[in-house]
């Protein structure tokens, strides 16, 4: 028996980003809002203070501010006829957990996304005809366009401090900026960071080549800035210690250090930590929901009711937690029906290793933040023909190397033994003079009909419901795409100076234990039609209005950029619809 | 009332790298604040072995000094104190999965489904040590392994790699895989952990560890990092030697 609560306004589930912006945005509304999250409270203080924060064994090999497996996790097959079998150590990509969610350990890579990427299909179709397209590839229009998009961006990167080199202000391109990016209304609220070394090289080495390099956009902040908000953050160290980690330093755009200091202090606002919701509840009707049963430490069940659902957690737990609560019809691969667990993507990323003569060059490749590094953009979405080529898709790249920890990044030129003496000189001889990017080539991965999202069969989690099934394989179209851009990075890296390149293509079949990124999208998309998606263009649930599902749940395909601008994005555009239009007269927004 | 937050970890995670499991709490007011709330690591404690046995700790040294053999400028694995590393990570959480997904049934997947066994890191290295003994004691050396020659010993361990050399009763190339991750990883960590004694990895390379500040660096490029590297509990000369 679950106890009950008072009734709130709205309930948040899962506190991260988008958690923390619905929370801000609707208790400025004057909304009583609480958020429900699954992991504990985090702050610099207690979780990852300067004094050890700079801790790799701790905090990047042993996953120290991730989700456990034995929380839950999910099963992974390659193809429907295969049994999924359980993913008992993160591997390919690494769930975040507790309050601030990804925000806390991300690299604050903070990107848009093109305009074309938002109505995919109808420009890939006009551009090269619908049989250009693989024939069981399943992309989609957003039902949302970058132009509507555009003030929520903005307003995401004056709240984070992005610095960065803007490319495209109001449709005039600027020198030294990306300019195949959607015009900005106003430049980023920083400069881009200085950069070291190596990635100062692949700047030059890309311009050489006829290329337009710029700083990639960082949520690490080049100098002392306040946000909108009056939270302050301070200028980045260079430390070296950013993605699988906590700043110390208040210099990394996160929940904590943007929204919390001042979401938390409003009397219209709580939230619950180590709680995790079990389930969405709905009224007799079915098409309303009336609030959330969650489970706290202890194992009492509690329900929160409330008026509006917001569900913000990580892509995945999104559709899981629909396809639990039986909202939505399951997608079935078979006749391409359903809603729920479609459209689920992923990345396709490679790198290329470049090792230089070490008497020459010293690139310090400790001295980094989280997103420093220079890009190119020329090979994304479809800034190039993809005519002679035959595939759609693409991705930035460039020397984007975030550091030189000294367990992940010591790299040795192929050929070298992995044990005994001549590796050890290897490592020796290489780590000051080698450049390992990690994410170099940072590939789209679009949708597909047997690519897909269910609830599993056989393993459970800890409260005994079924883990989520993945079902993914790289299809021959990304790996073609991988396969093109790999090949052109690794010409910058060897124009750089290398003596020696070693290119890592992305190859098949998907494989669980390589990291790629956590960049797990889809599953529960936004879209214009309520056949072929879940939630319509604000990310209102077509079957429950008063439900919201905001995420990268919601994107009907992977584009070549990270995404948490992009989700960030959707939730101050899901947030001002709710604002606008549907406090006004709750209901359906969008009569299908 | 909440129980402290610090108080709760401290009973339930003694050990660095366990989940850490606070009480559920509801939080609205002002942002939770806690004198001292963090959980520093401990630095290990040298002394007698609290995993391995003896000869398995010998053996591990032996294995260690064949994966990172030692040289005139830095020590190997042994003298870094990568059995040491190990033996402490084997005896906490890494060593019995604590965190991971450990519910049957375990069923034989595919390579890239990853790991589907039931035996976690500890017993890996219990069976996989006993085994490559066994294999080196009764077969056509008739010794431990330890006692090998080092041109010997490189022979099984590449056997093992390559999977061409079968172990009696254990998966010999999870075994090697497991052990080559795990030294190495030894190496290269904090020396808080036991492995990396005094640095010497980060020496021979060329990394300055835990610095936190770089930004008056970033602009000087391509000029050698003058200063020598620090771990989370700074330098040993920092410490003065108790007598």
């Amino acid at each position: 028996m679950s106890r009950k609560l008072p009734h709130k306004d709205v309930v948040i589930v899962g506190f991260g980003w988008v958690g923390s912006i619905m929370a801000q945005e609707l208790t400025d509304e004057g909304l009583e809002v609480i958020a429900i999250e699954r992991g504990p409270w985090r702050d610099t203080a207690t979780d990852y203070p300067p004094t050890y924060d700079q801790d790799e064994l701790r905090y990047r090999i042993r996953h120290e501010l991730f989700l456990r497996p034995d929380q839950t996790t999910f099963t992974f097959r390659n193809k429907m006829n295969q049994t999924a079998l359980p993913i008992r150590t993160w591997g390919a990509f690494m769930p975040p957990n507790g309050v601030g969610g990804g925000g806390v350990h991300w690299n604050a890579e903070t990107w848009r996304f093109l305009p074309s990427d938002f109505v995919l299909k109808t420009h890939l179709t006009e551009r090269y005809g619908a049989d250009f397209l693989p024939s069981d590839m399943t992309i989609q229009d957003w039902g949302v366009t970058y132009e509507e998009l555009e003030p929520h961006y903005d307003r995401f990167e004056y709240l984070c401090g992005t610095s960065g080199t803007a490319g495209n202000l109001q449709g005039q391109i600027q020198e030294g900026g990306n300019p195949f990016e959607g015009p900005r209304s106003r430049p980023y609220p920083n400069p881009a960071q200085p950069q070291p070394f190596s990635h100062t090289l692949f700047g030059k080495a890309a311009r050489e080549l006829g290329y337009k390099p710029f700083p990639q956009p960082s949520g690490n902040m080049s100098q002392a800035y306040t946000n909108p908000l009056g939270v302050r953050l301070g200028p980045c160290t260079y430390c070296g210690f950013c993605e699988w980690f906590g700043c110390g330093n208040y210099s990394k755009a996160s929940p904590q250090t943007t929204i919390l200091p001042v979401l938390i202090r409003k009397s219209n606002f709580t939230v619950r930590d180590n709680s995790e919701v079990v389930r969405i509840n709905l009224d007799p009707s079915g098409k309303t929901a009336a609030g959330v049963t969650f489970v706290d430490t202890s194992g009492e069940e509690w329900e929160q009711p409330a008026d509006i659902v917001i569900v913000s957690a990580y892509a995945i737990f999104n559709a899981q937690l629909m396809l639990l609560s039986g909202i939505g019809k399951p997608y079935d691969p078979l006749t391409g029906e359903g809603v729920m667990g479609r459209n689920f993507t992923h990345q396709t990323i490679s790198d290329a290793v470049g090792f230089f003569d070490n008497t020459k060059f010293n690139f310090n490749p400790f001295i980094a933040s989280g997103s420093i590094g220079m890009c190119i953009d020329e090979f994304n979405g479809d800034n190039f023909d993809h005519g002679p080529h035959g595939f759609v898709g693409g991705g930035y790249m460039g020397q984007v190397q975030s550091n030189g920890r000294p367990i992940e990044t010591t790299p040795v030129p192929s050929g070298t033994p992995r044990w005994g003496a001549e590796w050890k000189a290897a490592v020796r001889d290489n780590y000051l003079s080698s450049v390992k990017p990690g994410t170099g080539v940072h590939g789209s991965f679009y949708s597909y009909r047997d690519v897909y999202l269910d609830l599993d069969p056989i393993y459970k989690d800890r409260f005994n419901r079924p883990l989520m099934r993945m079902t993914i394989d790289f299809h021959d179209n990304e790996l073609k795409q991988n396969a093109f851009l790999t090949d052109r990075f690794a010409e910058i890296i060897q124009a750089m100076g290398a003596k020696k390149v070693d290119k890592e293509y992305r190859q098949g079949p998907y494989d669980i234990t390589k990291y790629q990124t956590t960049h797990l999208c889809g599953g529960v998309i936004m879209g214009t039609d309520p056949r072929t998606s879940a939630v319509n263009r604000y990310l209102q649930s077509w079957d429950v209005p008063n439900l919201f599902v905001v995420g990268a749940s919601a994107f009907p395909q992977n584009a070549g950029y990270n995404p948490t601008g992009t989700v960030a994005a959707l939730a101050y555009w899901a947030a001002a619809a709710i604002r606008e239009q549907y406090l006004k007269n709750p209901g359906v927004l969008i009569h299908a | 009332m909440r129980l402290r937050r610090r108080d709760f970890l401290l009973t339930t995670a003694a050990i660095l790298g366990g989940s850490h499991i606070a009480l559920a709490d509801s939080i609205s007011g002002s942002l939770p604040w806690e004198p001292d709330a963090g959980i520093p690591p401990e630095r290990i404690k040298l002394g007698s072995w609290l995993y391995f046995t003896s000869e398995e700790a010998r053996t591990v040294e032996a294995l260690a000094d064949r994966i990172i053999p030692p040289d005139p400028a830095t020590p190997g694995g042994k003298d870094a104190g990568c059995a040491v590393y190990l033996d402490r990570q084997l005896a906490g959480p890494y060593g019995s999965q604590h965190g991971l997904y450990v519910k049957p049934p375990f069923l034989k997947g595919l390579k890239q489904q990853g790991p589907q066994t039931e035996d976690g890191p500890a017993q890996v290295y219990r069976k996989g040590l006993a085994a490559l003994n066994r294999y080196s004691s009764q077969g056509q050396d008739g010794k431990v392994f330890a006692e090998l020659t080092g041109e010997r010993q490189d022979e099984i361990l590449k056997g093992l790699e390559s999977g061409k050399l079968q172990l009696p009763e254990a998966d010999g190339q999870a075994f090697f895989e497991a052990l080559l991750k795990d030294i190495q990883q030894g190496f290269f960590a904090d020396p808080i952990y036991g492995g990396n004694r005094d640095m010497v990895a980060w020496r021979m390379i060329g990394f300055p560890g835990a610095r936190y500040n770089y930004r008056d660096w970033v602009n000087r490029h391509n000029e050698r990092y003058p200063l020598p590297p620090v771990g989370i509990t700074g330098r040993p000369e920092w410490t003065p030697k108790k007598s």
